[in-house]
């Protein structure tokens, strides 16, 4: 033991090394700073602070009740996410990066499986898009849902969290229904998705549409133009386009400034460029302005999942992933009464009639598909902003490097720049615009 | 990188696995002559005619799967990066990532600058190449603010040292970290993990993952 530690001094006993941790030297640090005669203070917000969205450290120097500085603390969550799938075949990389953005997981899934395909030289077929941008719009839904309850709820607005949640809540049962499983799905695969649209699933979500639609409501009449709302977002946390484009921000907070900047208009993917909806600006570059951005996209998202059930009715029945048997999952998955598994048609071929089905499904579930050496970069407009994969193959069946540019990672270094000077009240308000995710900040 | 086999540590037992007969085989990226095609000749044009010293600072061109990627040098990294901002409008930078080539001698570890310009809506990508001995980068945080955090995650992950950079400290592991994790040569486990004196010991490496 070579060093001192002021919170947790330690003694030799005969048991071993005891540790006294100890959260004491308040008196002393008090008697200090009386003695300076001065009122600036450091502060120490989080990790464990309930407005800091998950564990994220926020060290404030204070004058008063005026901050002259921030500085983000950030890592407590860094799972080692983009070294763990140079360990694992392509298409596992799905069920590791979906765990990365823990509240728009479609996106990270996406992003990735377009940057392997970009790599492939392949385009997943177009029942296999329609999906993906429907998928993706319900999850912009769900996220936005939480940045608005959530954000709301830290400003001391109880009931919008309720209702927010209410309808995330009815866009996780989708992703149930739909891939077995509410968040961390893996269900966009390299080359497609893991499986089609279960029976009667149009009808269901035709009948939700107009649901979220009419509550939706709730939250606007709630909190749009409420005076108390309005006071705590309006003009707080202000970062305009200089800022933002220097800062490589992106996303609702880009959008609040005015610049209609969005990759879904812009640079089309997934064949965004066949849908009809509106790029949602606001011209504040503040709270407020960011809220009413997210509060308007979620119209914009419903107008495109309704396209997109017109377009799947016209794919009834086409394929879900390409052609190509050597890229596709040989797993054939389906919903059981017990939850997602392999489909029992497929285990009785493999099993019962083909050899070659076995070797075939053996060798691409255990070995995986080859990718061509290259590097290759996608990006998607996630609900956070762009989300960009670069992903780099040495031509074998893992990848050789793969690494997101987050938009949480990025967009969070607006934090100085938006709250230096204000109040500390007003950070909350700040950083919940922001909407950071803490498991796509550390990865 | 060099041709390398298998795909676990262990070697000398039996290979239940079946992962020994794995095979990565080296990347040999190439580069493209003229005309590049899309948009990418207008925006070399443009960077010939608005920085003298092209010929001088840029390696090579790579055009691959619809993407440009100029190799600079890395004396000229600023240089080029500023133009870029100020004469050709990329006012973005998307970050910086490392790539570690361990068997490119001499040109080890990469960094990936990925560049998107809002006025023109293009994108282009730099890339830099640094000897793992002397892995110093002029850092870009003057031009584009955003890069801090980036360059530091870099740093981070792979002990790229950005010059220049305000304040490069490690962003995602402990202050107090030894080795750079996404190194080829770093392993995915089996790092003993030291906490106020007290020491856990690695799991079993005898299959750690390579």
């Amino acid at each position: 033991m070579s060093f001192t530690d002021p919170y947790a001094s330690s003694r030799e006993t005969t048991e071993g090394t005891v540790y006294s941790v100890t959260g004491g030297d308040w008196d002393s640090i008090a008697e200090e700073i009386g003695a300076k005669k001065e009122e600036r203070i450091v502060v120490n917000m989080g990790p464990q602070h309930p407005s800091t969205h998950g564990v994220l450290r926020l060290i404030l120097e204070l004058e008063g009740e005026t901050v002259t500085e921030v500085r983000c603390g950030i890592g407590y969550l860094h799972t080692g996410i983009e070294k763990n799938m140079e360990f694992r075949n392509w298409t596992q990389g799905t069920t590791f990066v979906t765990r990365m953005d823990y509240l728009s997981p479609l996106f990270n899934e996406t992003a990735y499986c377009l940057a392997v395909e970009k790599l492939l030289g392949i385009e997943a077929p177009e029942r296999a898009q329609v999906i993906r941008v429907m998928m993706m719009e319900f999850n912009r839904i769900s996220s936005h849902m939480v940045a608005l309850g959530t954000g709301a709820l830290e400003l001391g607005a109880m009931s919008p969290m309720f209702f927010a949640f209410r309808e995330r809540e009815k866009v996780l049962s989708v992703f149930e229904m739909i891939s077995g499983l509410r968040m961390n799905m893996a269900y966009v695969r390299p080359g497609g998705v893991q499986q089609d649209l279960p029976e009667g699933t149009i009808p269901k979500l035709r009948e939700l549409i107009k649901d979220l639609r009419k509550n939706f409501k709730d939250n606007a009449t709630l909190l749009i133009g409420n005076s108390i709302w309005v006071k705590r977002t309006d003009g707080i946390g202000y970062l305009d386009l200089a800022g933002c484009t220097t800062l490589g921000v992106t996303g609702p907070v880009l959008r609040a400034t005015g610049l209609p900047w969005d990759l879904r208009k812009v640079q089309p993917y997934s064949g965004y460029e066949n849908y009809e909806f509106d790029v949602v600006t606001a011209d504040s570059c503040d709270v407020y302005g960011r809220f009413l951005v997210r509060m308007n996209e979620l119209e914009q998202s419903l107008r495109i999942i309704e396209q997109c059930l017109n377009k799947l009715d016209k794919l009834n029945g086409a394929p879900v992933m390409v052609e190509d048997k050597k890229i596709a999952w040989p797993a054939q998955l389906a919903v059981g009464a017990d939850g997602l598994g392999n489909s029992l048609e497929h285990i009785r071929e493999i099993m019962g009639s083909s050899m070659e089905s076995l070797i075939h499904h053996f060798k691409l579930v255990t070995e995986g598909f080859r990718v061509p050496a290259g590097q290759s970069y996608a990006a998607v407009e996630s609900p956070r902003g762009e989300l960009g994969c670069h992903a780099v193959s040495d031509g074998g069946t893992r990848p050789y490097r793969v690494h997101f540019r987050e938009p949480s990672f990025n967009n969070l270094q607006a934090t100085s720049a938006m709250c230096e000077g204000s109040m500390v009240a007003d950070i909350v308000g700040a950083v919940a615009s922001i909407d950071p995710v803490m498991g796509g900040v550390d990865r | 990188m060099s041709d390398q086999q298998g795909m676990f540590g262990a070697s000398g037992t039996g290979d239940t696995s079946g992962y020994g007969g794995l095979v990565r085989t080296a990347i040999n990226p190439g580069s493209t002559e003229r005309p590049y095609g899309s948009y990418f000749d207008e925006v070399a044009d443009d960077l010939e005619r608005a920085y003298p010293e092209f010929n001088a600072a840029i390696e090579k061109v790579l055009v691959d799967r619809g993407e440009l990627t100029l190799f600079v040098k890395r004396e000229k990294l600023f240089d080029v990066a500023k133009i870029l901002r100020d004469k050709l409008r990329f006012e973005m930078c998307l970050g910086v990532n490392g790539v570690h080539y361990p068997a490119d001698k001499g040109r080890e570890l990469h960094a990936v600058y990925p560049l998107l310009s809002l006025t023109n809506n293009r994108r282009i990508r730099l890339e830099v190449a640094v000897p793992i001995d002397d892995p110093h980068l002029p850092s870009l945080v003057e031009v584009w603010a955003g890069n801090n955090w980036h360059e530091r995650e870099t740093f981070d992950m792979f002990g790229i040292i950005f010059d220049g950079h305000p304040a490069l400290t490690r962003i995602l592991m402990p202050d107090d970290w030894n080795g750079f994790p996404q190194r080829k040569d770093y392993p995915l486990s089996g790092i003993p993990v030291e906490y106020k004196g007290a020491t856990t010991p690695p799991p079993s490496d005898r299959r750690s993952y390579r």
